[in-house]
């Protein structure tokens, strides 16, 4: 953020907390950005000439009488063309060693999209792993997070799904990226030759945790001005939204607000939903789909962070490690795409969503199979036929090494239906059966 | 003179404001952001400084900013052109914004005021009429459209003039009314209302004594809402809440069609709109969108027109209910509500109630839950707003605030289970702990019995009895082992399998089975019932398991065939003929 001619400046702080500064000031406005000795701050309350700021870095070795200036304007971040092949901190600053960008300043965290001009999310995002493609089926204009463990490879399933989708623009925001997971980001996308078409704004590890609020802000101001100005298809890649939100309750217990759950802070649904939101079809082609990661703990679904992003994305991916074929697999019972029917038997072949529900159906009988085995039962021969197909179901189908095409998927799957079961116990529609059952 | 004042604090939206006069509780300002006005709500005066929660960013806003109010609360539009329409939160209308991005300080009329509608008196001059009773009628697309003495006329009047039939805007004068001290009083087609209060102009409102058909399967016969009645849905995410409350809107036979999407994703509004305008209602036969009215603050707009969205949508049902007619609300979801109001009094400062949100919850929802009902209107027409609202507890835990108080409130109660979904068995609604009041009610079981069948109230009690005892089965077999029990165990469990999979069971995205009028419902429940009325012989549980799961497989062939036609017969058949395999 470049200083302007006419700043105001003060230098007498009333409270110093962790996160944020008191002092009193008048004629600032509602969320302007200020600088607390050279640190990035935003007023986040004013009561009278009372100024309350967040600072962005942290408040360690700010004195109360630090040097206090406003710069009249909310966040911003220079757009163009220029922003492609390029690294930034959360300020929009290059980190890569090159010049800064030149172009129109955009205010960051904007307006939202009318819902009405929206249009309805109808193209595949084909990713090649049968978890996702086959049974919980991606759309360009959809918001859909990872949840995994953190000892799980979701960033490098993140970058596969991002280099192997079909898109115009990937955007990278990194909240609380270790150095080696921003490094391999940045040599998988050199790797494959696709870094002219990313853009991304890093904070990692050894950054404050507060200056992480304003990566989703920016990455999204950038993916509005390729889907809006240049009607782009554009993914961003979000990693990891569980930190931002660890930064946004450490704001608000700052600030001595009321923790609801998980003490987080009472706006979280709200405070997400305006990231997740931002992914939309627009009228003109344009689009913006997200795809983040939400680390959870112990495959915690039911913490404030995954549980209030499950209500705002449409869906959501969920890994885990599988016994059976010894691989990571995308969970089939936990895992979702909202948006999957907008796409199955319409942009892919028409036996997708019947074949995609008896796969799953009787893989859940095989792990009641497994329940009655770990109980000490015997099983009957359905249930041993049950748990050999969940091994091959696992390893062909499930498992994030897969790289086929949907057809090469719905084959594989119609392949171990007539392999251990008989078509009535897959329950599939009889005319399908009689068009796709293998002789 | 309008009370005025100035900004003295902010945080986020919520606004301190000095005013220089007289300020009420829910009283709308208009807060001038350099030019741009920004619309708020009065919700706590102390002295002179008033709390407002503005229904915008107030990115940028300053101490001193001048604020102005407007002497009323916040009030719906009522009028002809509501049908069809998508409206904000505060009833702007979207489809006239011309921006791709919602602009702040943009506020379009919910209604045409240019277009022309053909105005046919229903009274005439000295007729004695009180409020909501109908003065004329205007054609609004199918819907005969009453224009009536407006809400807010108290006490009795008498017709001075009515205008002759002809075309005429909204803001025409069509009668002229005087009241009972001879003052003249003009009525045009449209009136406000404010949508925090209900809508009290009606002679009575009984119990409800019908059920409204919504064909799944699930719900009309296991349990039935009644028209004029209320249900909620909660669920964890990813158990089918929002499938099942389109299913309902699709195919719940109403005459109107109420969508509040309350904090929840822009793309279910999109699918609304994208969708309706070519979808046919089942039991009409005219597109769906003609009898549908989207209110949509979507989980990323501004957080206070969220409770503002869910009023303005009853406030329009309860007007086309005076004209007599059958509306449905839906509202997706009462839980981002519910969140909307801890947001504002954890910034307020207030004592919190239990996880944080406001003591008065619970009287907040009831209240709301109230305005739902089958009314009798002065002059002996019915209408009724039947009331669903979805609820989405934080980690699927039943036990929170919002559950429970709706709960309290709602008669119809739609358990989505997170272990269905997972198997996909959907419509994810617990047979057993679900429940409807409204089974219980002798109006409607007479309905029933005199609708449906002799006898049906015995066969749902005995259908939900097989489920109920094969679930405790299904219990045994776990803990001893498929050795471990008797024959019969293994028979009831699959007898409850079988009524979840052929009856219970629903594939929403089948064109046929999606929707199940009650003749059909009636049929399949009649057949599955008389296979579980028999006792069979099975010489080991692989057998037990394999017959039942034969026969599951011809009747869900036989749901997703259309009803009596040669492929429904045929699977009718084959049915019969695997039954005579095997019997007492």
């Amino acid at each position: 953020m470049a200083t302007k001619a006419y700043q105001r400046t003060y230098t007498k702080l009333q409270a110093i907390t962790k996160a944020t500064v008191s002092l009193d000031a008048r004629g600032v406005s509602n969320e302007e950005l200020a600088s607390v000795n050279g640190k990035l701050a935003q007023v986040v309350k004013t009561n009278g000439d009372r100024v309350t700021l967040q600072v962005f870095s942290g408040t360690e070795g700010v004195p109360t009488n630090a040097e206090v200036s406003f710069f009249g304007a909310p966040p911003t971040l220079k757009v163009s063309d220029q922003l492609s092949g390029r690294f930034f901190n959360a300020y929009g600053h290059p980190i890569d060693g090159g010049p800064e960008v030149e172009g129109e300043l955009r205010e960051a965290g904007g307006p939202s999209v009318n819902p009405y001009k929206r249009r309805q999310p109808s193209e595949l995002i084909p990713t090649g792993i049968a978890g996702i493609d086959l049974n919980n089926t991606l759309v360009s204009g959809q918001k859909i997070p990872f949840f995994a463990d953190p000892d799980q490879p979701y960033n490098q399933v993140m970058a596969d799904v991002a280099l192997r989708a079909d898109v115009d623009k990937i955007i990278l925001g990194g909240m609380g990226l270790s150095n080696d997971d921003y490094l391999f980001f940045r040599h998988a996308f050199e790797n494959a030759g696709a870094l002219n078409r990313i853009v991304s704004f890093v904070n990692t590890t050894e950054e404050p945790p507060v200056e992480r609020l304003l990566i989703p802000d920016m990455a999204l101001t950038a993916a509005e001005y390729f889907a809006v100005d240049k009607n782009e298809k554009v993914l961003v890649l979000l990693t990891d939204m569980t930190l931002y939100a660890d930064a946004l309750s450490i704001v608000s217990n700052r600030m001595d607000q009321i923790p609801s759950k998980d003490s987080m802070p009472g706006s979280l649904y709200s405070d997400l939903a305006k990231i997740y939101e931002k992914a939309v079809q627009l009228p003109a082609g344009g689009s913006i789909t997200i795809i983040a990661v939400t680390t959870l703990n112990d495959g915690d679904i039911t913490h404030a962070i995954p549980d209030n992003t499950g209500y705002i994305t449409e869906g959501q991916i969920f890994l885990r490690a599988d016994s059976d074929s010894g691989k990571v697999i995308v969970d089939p019972f936990r895992s979702l795409s909202r948006l999957k029917q907008l796409v199955q038997g319409k942009k892919t072949r028409e036996d997708h969503s019947q074949v995609m529900n008896a796969g799953v159906r009787l893989y859940a009988d095989a792990q009641n199979a497994k329940t009655k085995l770990q109980n000490g039962f015997d099983l009957s021969d359905y249930d041993l036929r049950c748990l050999d197909y969940a091994k091959d179901y696992a390893t062909e189908l499930l498992s994030i090494d897969v790289n086929i095409s949907v057809t090469e998927m719905l084959d594989t799957a119609w392949k171990l239906f007539a392999k251990y079961f008989s078509p009535a116990e897959t329950g599939i529609k009889q005319n399908l059966v009689d068009k796709y059952w293998p002789r | 003179m309008a009370t005025k004042g100035k900004v003295t604090g902010i945080v986020s939206n919520l606004v301190t404001v000095q005013a220089d006069g007289p300020v009420g509780e829910n009283e709308l300002c208009y807060i001038n952001l350099g030019g741009v006005q920004l619309l708020a709500e009065v919700i706590k005066v102390t002295g002179d400084k008033a709390s407002v929660q503005v229904f915008e960013s107030t990115r940028g806003l300053k101490n001193g900013d001048e604020v102005t109010f407007l002497d009323r609360m916040l009030e719906a539009s009522l009028g002809p052109g509501l049908l069809a329409g998508v409206y904000d939160g505060l009833q702007n209308d979207l489809t006239t914004m011309e921006d791709v991005f919602l602009k702040r300080g943009e506020y379009t009329d919910p209604l045409d005021h240019e277009k022309t509608w053909s105005f046919k008196p229903l009274a005439a001059a000295g007729d004695k009429v009180r409020a909501a009773d109908w003065l004329g009628e205007v054609q609004e697309g199918w819907l005969p459209h009453k224009i009536m003495v407006p809400f807010s006329f108290a006490g009795n009047y008498t017709v001075k003039s009515i205008a002759a039939p002809g075309e005429y805007n909204i803001d025409k004068v069509i009668a002229t009314l005087l009241d009972e001290d001879g003052a003249e009083h003009d009525v045009t087609m449209v009136q406000k209302w404010p949508v925090k209060l209900a809508v009290k102009a009606y002679a009575e409102k009984p119990r409800p004594s019908k059920i409204m058909e919504t064909g799944v399967r699930i719900i009309d016969s296991f349990n039935p809402i009644a028209e004029g009645g209320t249900g909620f849905i909660p669920g964890p995410f990813g158990c089918g809440k929002t499938v099942l409350q389109h299913a309902i809107a699709k195919q719940g036979e109403a005459d109107i069609v109420v969508m509040a999407a309350c904090g929840e994703r822009a793309n279910e509004v999109v699918e609304i709109f994208t969708e309706y305008p070519e979808l046919v209602d089942p039991h009409t036969g005219r597109k769906l969108m003609e009898r549908t009215v989207i209110i949509c603050n979507t989980s990323n707009m501004p957080v206070a027109a969220r409770e503002a969205s869910v009023y303005t949508a009853m406030t329009i049902c309860e007007y086309y209910r005076a004209m007599g007619y059958r509306c449905l609300l839906l509202a997706d979801s009462t839980s981002r509500w519910a969140q909307a109001l801890r947001e504002m009094s954890n910034r307020m400062e207030e004592l919190p109630g239990q996880d944080a949100f406001p003591v008065d919850l619970s009287s907040i929802i009831s209240n709301f839950y109230s305005r739902a009902g089958q009314v009798v209107l002065h002059n002996g027409h019915t209408g009724a707003v039947t009331f669903i609202g979805t609820v989405s507890p934080a980690g699927g835990n039943l036990k929170e605030p919002v559950t429970e108080s709706t709960k309290k409130a709602a008669r119809c109660f739609y358990a989505l289970e997170q272990a269905r979904a997972d198997q996909k068995r959907y419509p994810a609604v617990n047979p057993v702990e679900s429940y409807s009041k409204y089974l219980e009610y002798p109006e409607i079981q007479e309905a029933l019995e005199n609708t449906v069948e002799r006898g049906w109230i015995a066969n749902v009690l005995k259908a939900k009895n097989y489920v109920r005892r094969g679930k405790e089965m299904a219990d045994q077999i776990n803990i001893l082992g498929d050795d471990g029990v008797p024959m019969s165990y293994h028979e009831a469990y699959w007898k409850s399998e079988l009524i979840d999979f052929a009856f219970l069971q629903q594939d929403a995205f089948d064109p046929i089975d999606s929707v199940c009028p009650m003749e059909r419902q009636k049929y399949m429940l009649d057949l599955i019932l008389g296979i579980c009325d028999k006792t069979y012989n099975f010489e080991d549980y692989e057998q037990c398991r394999a017959w039942f799961k034969e026969l599951i497989n011809i009747l869900r062939q036989m749901n997703y065939s259309e009803f009596g036609s040669a492929d429904f017969e045929k699977y009718s058949n084959s049915l019969t003929q695997k039954l005579s395999e095997n019997g007492d």
